[in-house]
């Protein structure tokens, strides 16, 4: 088990050693974002903005109109939050080279409480041009995806959560690509699209749902801009129904995106799982997630629902 | 500085807001008041301080600009057109479906744009982006931005302050156009960003406070800034909203009012008439 931040922090200490370009803004959080492990590697390339992150954002543009990979780094609720604007226009209008690394994002920042989960992140982000959303579900993907975030040029928002979660990518073949779902389980009946930590949730509802004889296919959906369109496309058709599992308000969010796509291209019923715009409340992160239902168990009873009708219906 | 140079400007700077007129006339839209009340310093940055080649808007070592009050770019872009870094024929076009130039400075689109601006208060936090870049890397270039009066009751300049002292960042100098006018009325009456030069002092930046219109001046404070190691350095300068055609001067209401036809030919006139008295025909 391993906080997706922590594994960001490491994968900027790593990558640091080999891009002497790499520069590493944050606004006083370093040591809950985790900057911090790059700070101590890396003190000079290290800057910190102070609580003061529409400034952050936007030097973080000036610095990458000079060639410099910047990353910029708070919690969610600030980043693309309170810094949403300078983000627009600072550095997504000139599609500048700044990955912004969102810690804290959701309601499993626990304690904390509503003024800190931020579930609306993903649905800002994604309305801002050229902007890539990055939302990794474990320690390997979330590493892989700093990774593919130096590889590219351009704007890059990634999703870190501040909850330990399960590592599931740690598999040989595992392949992390920009804009690529991966199919993590098959099935004909029903597919479930999740992103973040509810990828793992999304894999135990199956297991579940396997007992039940209910065959479900589970997507993980890393990449939220520019979503995976074929994969979302081939779930439609094979398996004539979709649910999708995010730790965001399902407006906005992963569900939309999806919705987006199928009723474009291939109409078939989306039932979206997430925050059900509602603002959250403090409590242990697993006792938040479990009382606005983003669990296994919520995702089983969801699918065995839709499943139901489906049959109903042929 | 010699007379020949100071000449030079003076001529420049009246070729530079009849750019502006130019622009804002056939755009039908856009900013003359807060243009012609910079067009001095677009001149002298581009004519006398900065060093920068329209053959190669891209050089690393080139010194920056960031237009900070980024809907002033009519002067902006009637310095770089006069400067080489395209045809003037562009000021024409400005603001028009298709056209290089946009309402806001476009970076990606116009050569020898350094930053996207237009949304106030970001640019001099870019500009501090780009001043640090060169005291991580060891570069000698320095970082020039221009604010309004009115940018300075945006709170992200506040922000940008503390970091440029935090940082050092000695190599950027920010320039206020202070003109006193805002959309709505006087900077005083809206929303009174006052005293400008002593809030600066405080937050740990040197200071010079000078009259816009006057290259002696402007010369004597850019070259005083770049003598100042620790600090950044802003220009404070009490300039004339409007300045250079009568009808325009100190007028709120030209902040972001096109000429008609009528307006348009006196004020191009008016220009001519300077540009000639400075001995240069038109």
């Amino acid at each position: 088990m391993i906080a997706t931040r922590d594994s960001y922090g490491e994968a900027l200490a790593d990558f640091g050693s080999v891009y002497e370009n790499l520069i590493v803004l944050d606004a006083d959080l370093s040591k809950s974002t985790k900057t911090v492990t790059f700070k101590k590697k890396f003190p000079d390339r290290h800057i910190n903005c102070g609580i003061a992150e529409g400034n952050m954002m936007s030097v973080a543009a000036g610095l990458a109109t000079t060639g410099k990979i910047v990353f910029a780094s708070s919690f969610a609720m600030f980043a693309a939050g309170r810094a949403f604007e300078q983000v627009r226009n600072s550095i997504g209008y000139p599609h500048l080279n700044v990955k912004i690394g969102a810690t804290h994002a959701g309601l499993s920042v626990g304690e904390d409480g509503a003024t800190h989960q931020c579930c609306e992140d993903i649905g800002l982000m994604r309305t801002i041009p050229g902007m890539v959303i990055l939302n990794p579900a474990d320690d390997v993907e979330a590493r892989a995806a700093v990774k593919a975030a130096i590889m590219l040029d351009g704007p890059v928002y990634m999703r870190f959560g501040r909850l330990a979660v399960p590592v599931i990518n740690d598999k040989p073949g595992y392949k992390f690509e920009i804009g690529r779902g991966i199919e993590l389980c098959s099935g004909e009946d029903i597919t479930i699209i999740a992103t973040g930590l509810m990828v793992p949730e999304a894999v135990k509802a199956q297991k579940l749902l396997d007992s039940d004889g209910i065959k479900a296919r589970v997507i993980n959906m890393h990449t939220i801009k520019p979503i995976d369109r074929e994969i979302i496309i081939k779930a439609a058709k094979e398996t004539g129904v979709i649910v999708t599992a995010e730790e965001h308000n399902i407006i906005g969010g992963l569900g939309s995106a999806v919705c987006e796509v199928v009723a474009e291209e291939y109409p078939v019923p989306v039932i979206r799982i997430g925050v059900e715009d509602v603002f959250g409340r403090s409590g242990t992160a697993t006792a938040v997630l479990e009382y606005y239902g983003l669990t296994a168990k919520n995702i089983y009873s969801k699918v065995k629902n839709a499943v139901f009708l489906k049959r109903q219906n042929n | 500085m010699d007379k020949t140079k100071k000449k030079e400007l003076q001529i420049l700077a009246c070729k530079v807001r009849i750019g502006i007129i130019e622009g804002v006339f056939h755009a039908k839209s856009g900013h003359p008041g807060g243009s012609l009340s910079a067009a001095e310093i677009f001149t002298y940055l581009y004519f006398k301080e900065m060093n920068v080649d329209p053959q190669n808007p891209h050089d690393e070592n080139r010194d920056r600009f960031v237009l900070s009050k980024g809907h002033t770019c009519p002067g902006l872009y009637a310095a770089l057109s006069l400067k080489g870094f395209f045809p003037w024929n562009e000021i024409k076009k400005l603001r028009h479906i298709g056209a290089m130039l946009q309402g806001h400075p476009d970076m990606k689109g116009v050569p020898g744009v350094d930053m996207s601006t237009g949304s106030l208060g970001q640019g001099i936090s870019a500009a501090c982006g780009i001043a640090l870049s060169a005291k991580l890397s060891g570069a000698d270039y320095r970082v020039y931005t221009i604010l309004g009066d009115g940018e300075l009751e945006e709170g992200q300049v506040y922000e940008a302050a503390m970091f440029a002292k935090q940082y050092k960042l000695d190599n950027l100098c920010a320039y206020v156009d202070f003109n006193g006018l805002q959309i709505d009325g006087k900077i005083t009456d809206v929303m009174s960003p006052l005293p400008i030069a002593s809030k600066f002092k405080e937050f740990g930046w040197n200071t010079i406070e000078i009259n816009a219109h006057d290259f002696d001046e402007i010369d004597a404070a850019y070259t005083q800034a770049k003598s100042v190691k620790g600090s950044p350095t802003v220009i404070v300068a009490h300039s004339i909203k409007g300045k250079g055609v009568s009808f325009m001067e100190d007028q709120a209401s030209w902040h972001g009012t096109a000429p008609n036809s009528e307006q348009y030919k006196i004020a191009i006139e008016e220009l001519n008439a300077a540009l000639a008295e400075l001995g240069e025909n038109k």
